[in-house]
């Protein structure tokens, strides 16, 4: 009886892992055809770049530039220089303040925009992306029109009397992080905008049932659920304000440099391309660190909330 | 009326006189007025669309009425600010605070009214007992069931000793078993709390079990205020006859001896000697048809349906454009196709609408 009955059963379970194995194998070649071109694209043009800066990190620059294939850690010891740190945190500076400020001009836009009717919302938004629609450069030349001691500003405020003397206000950290504020705001506000406007707006009114003011409602139930909004509206403002060259050249006119304005010189200029690699490879640890805080927090409050 | 502790004393506690609501073209209320009293546990009863989440609202404060006023113990309720007013709301969706657990979401009320911190703990413990989630206070809302969400919303509204409880649909989204079980303890909690209450809900059969009295709303007007078993019994027009349960209705002309349907017959109804020669509606329960009788209308059996403890019979008679419902005690004697006769007495009908 187990004689006849063992080879048939053997021979079903071999035919469920070989099913299996073959809709595995099958999973696995529909998953790379949608998700090839995309993998290729980052292995050609991030992975490969990443790993070149990361491989340079450990070389130094030749006598007429060029790179010499020398394994050393100089170019750490390098950027440990205090020179060197005091601009990256000079750097992380002006992105937080900009970010600071986004927040706090991002947030109340943001929150009237998702309490507008429903059709003005979508103007109100189109409005807010509007200026991305310009070229980023010409952007902030118009800010130096504004800024110039022979500028809009200051043409408007002797002529009105305000002040003797035009003030300085090109070529000045806050100038650079007027430029970057408002570069980046939008960025801001959209994320911003998303999460207040998923907001159930019965959470409020329940707030005011139990005997919340406005205020009370907000501290207590707007912020804190829609606090993974803030975070992510706050990296994606420091983020791109970390890196930029642009707007401190062009704003803070070469007097306040940032760590982009340095790296970029470091390739272009000086032509030590390992320790360029060096310095962006610090500010690519610095975002991963941000990105990783962020992803972390985020999940920590999604989990509470989730309804 | 007055066979339970929770009974109503009678005192208008609520009163609400001609309040209107437009939005757009919708005239959500028209000219609403009625008084709920003191204790009483009060439903707002009708179709989705009628109005009566409107009024809820008006109450707790979200909305304001075009016209009308509304006052609370003879207070001036629509010029208080939503967090001032002592009318608490349970939410249909509960509304809990996600990112506070059990706990924190029943104290939030107290804290806003500056109840010490001891107290506070005090009356959340004791709310938690009473809605039997003891042992739950440290639970997040998501990892809660539906009928456990639904105590964690009713607690929160209760803990403040509201004068007034609103409670907005509240046992739609749990599934029948469970909304027996709480049809009981709300009827339970109401009578050992003392707060009057008011149930907005589209299920008669939730507004007949739970209410001392009901308002039938539809249109934005409400249509009848009464008991459950006056409101079964004596509908005051042709909605409330054909919304609350299953009804008969038929149309005809009101003579000495009862309607006269044309092609039918003279049908039995209460006499109404005043409306001799009107054009009425006349209404009579299922139960309250007998078939097989003597005399009466003779028709034919076209649908026959077994409930368990009772049997629903669909007769089609001539000249009737919809089957007589009958509803019979047991499983009938009667089988689909058999000729049958159908009668009722007049005194068990109503005659509506007499024009």
């Amino acid at each position: 009886m187990s004689s006849t009955l063992t080879p048939q059963r053997a021979a079903r379970t071999d035919v469920g892992p070989r099913g299996r194995r073959a809709a595995r194998r099958e999973r696995l070649a529909g998953r790379l055809a949608t998700l090839g071109p995309g993998l290729g694209y980052l292995v050609v043009f991030l992975l490969v770049p990443l790993a070149l800066v990361l491989s340079y990190t450990l070389f130094h620059r030749g006598r007429f530039g060029g790179i010499v294939y020398e394994a050393s850690t100089d170019n750490f010891t390098r950027v440990a220089d205090g020179l060197y740190l005091g601009v990256i945190w000079t750097s992380v500076k002006l992105a937080g303040l900009t970010t600071l400020l986004a927040l706090l001009l991002g947030y109340p836009t943001a929150y009237l925009i998702a309490r507008l009717p429903r059709r003005w919302r979508t103007v109100a938004l189109v409005l807010v992306v509007l200026p991305f629609w310009t070229n980023f450069l010409i952007r902030t030349y118009a800010w130096i029109i504004l800024l110039n001691s022979e500028g809009v500003i200051n043409r408007t405020l002797t002529g009105i009397g305000a002040i003797d003397r035009p003030l300085e206000l090109l070529y000045t950290p806050g100038a650079v992080v007027g430029g970057l504020l408002y570069a980046y705001l939008p960025l801001m506000v959209l994320p911003l905008y998303s999460a207040i406007e998923r907001l159930d707006p019965q959470l409020r009114e329940a707030s005011a049932n139990l005997g919340a003011r406005p205020a009370r409602t907000f501290w207590s139930v707007t912020l804190p659920l829609t606090l993974p909004g803030v975070l992510t509206g706050c990296v994606f403002v420091f983020v791109p304000s970390l890196g930029n060259f642009v707007v401190p050249e062009l704003l803070g006119g070469g007097r306040t440099v940032m760590v982009g304005n340095l790296i970029r010189d470091q390739f272009l200029k000086a032509r030590d391309w390992p320790f360029g690699s060096t310095l962006a490879l610090v500010v690519i640890a610095l975002l991963v660190l941000l990105l990783m805080a962020q992803a972390w927090a985020t999940r920590r409050l999604a989990g509470g909330n989730r309804a | 009326m007055s066979e339970h502790r929770g009974a109503p004393t009678g005192e208008p506690l609520v009163s609400i006189q001609s309040v209107s609501r437009r939005f757009g073209d919708v005239q959500a209320l028209e000219q609403v007025s009625l008084e709920i009293r003191q204790g009483e546990f009060f439903a707002l009863l009708g179709p989705s669309g009628c109005g009566k989440t409107t009024l809820l609202r008006i109450l707790a404060g979200f909305e304001h009425p075009d016209s009308g006023s509304v006052t609370l113990d003879g207070a001036d309720l629509l010029a208080m600010a939503p967090h001032r007013r002592p009318v608490n709301l349970m939410f249909q969706s509960y509304a809990l605070f996600p990112h506070m657990n059990v706990a924190k979401n029943i104290a939030y009320g107290l804290e806003r009214e500056g109840v010490p911190r001891r107290e506070i703990r005090e009356r959340v413990d004791e709310v938690l007992a009473t809605v039997g989630l003891t042992g739950l206070a440290r639970r997040r809302p998501h990892q809660l069931s539906g009928g456990q969400r639904q105590r964690v919303a009713l607690a929160r509204a209760i803990v403040k000793r509201p004068r007034l409880l609103l409670l907005d649909e509240p046992l739609s989204a749990l599934d029948k078993k469970v909304r027996a079980e709480m049809q009981l303890e709300l009827k339970r909690l109401q009578h050992e709390v003392g707060i009057t209450f008011v149930v907005v809900t589209h299920d008669q059969e939730e507004a007949m079990s739970l209410a001392d009295r009901i308002a039938v709303m539809s249109e934005g007007r409400v249509r009848q205020i009464d008991a459950p078993v006056p409101l079964y019994e004596r509908p005051a027009d042709l909605f409330v006859a054909d919304f609350i349960g299953a009804n008969n209705l038929i149309t005809g002309v009101v003579t000495t001896d009862g309607l006269r349907v044309p092609d039918v017959g003279v049908l039995p109804c209460p006499a109404a000697p005043d409306a001799v020669g009107a054009t009425a509606t006349l209404a009579v329960r299922p139960e309250r048809v007998r078939l097989g009788a003597d005399g009466g209308l003779v028709g034919v059996v076209r649908d026959v349906t077994f409930f368990g403890g009772t049997t629903r019979v669909a007769v089609d008679v001539t000249g009737l454009d919809r089957p007589l419902l009958a509803t019979v005690a047991g499983a009938a004697a009667v089988g689909l196709g058999d000729k049958t006769r159908v009668d009722w007495s007049g005194a068990d009908a109503v005659l509506l609408d007499r024009a």
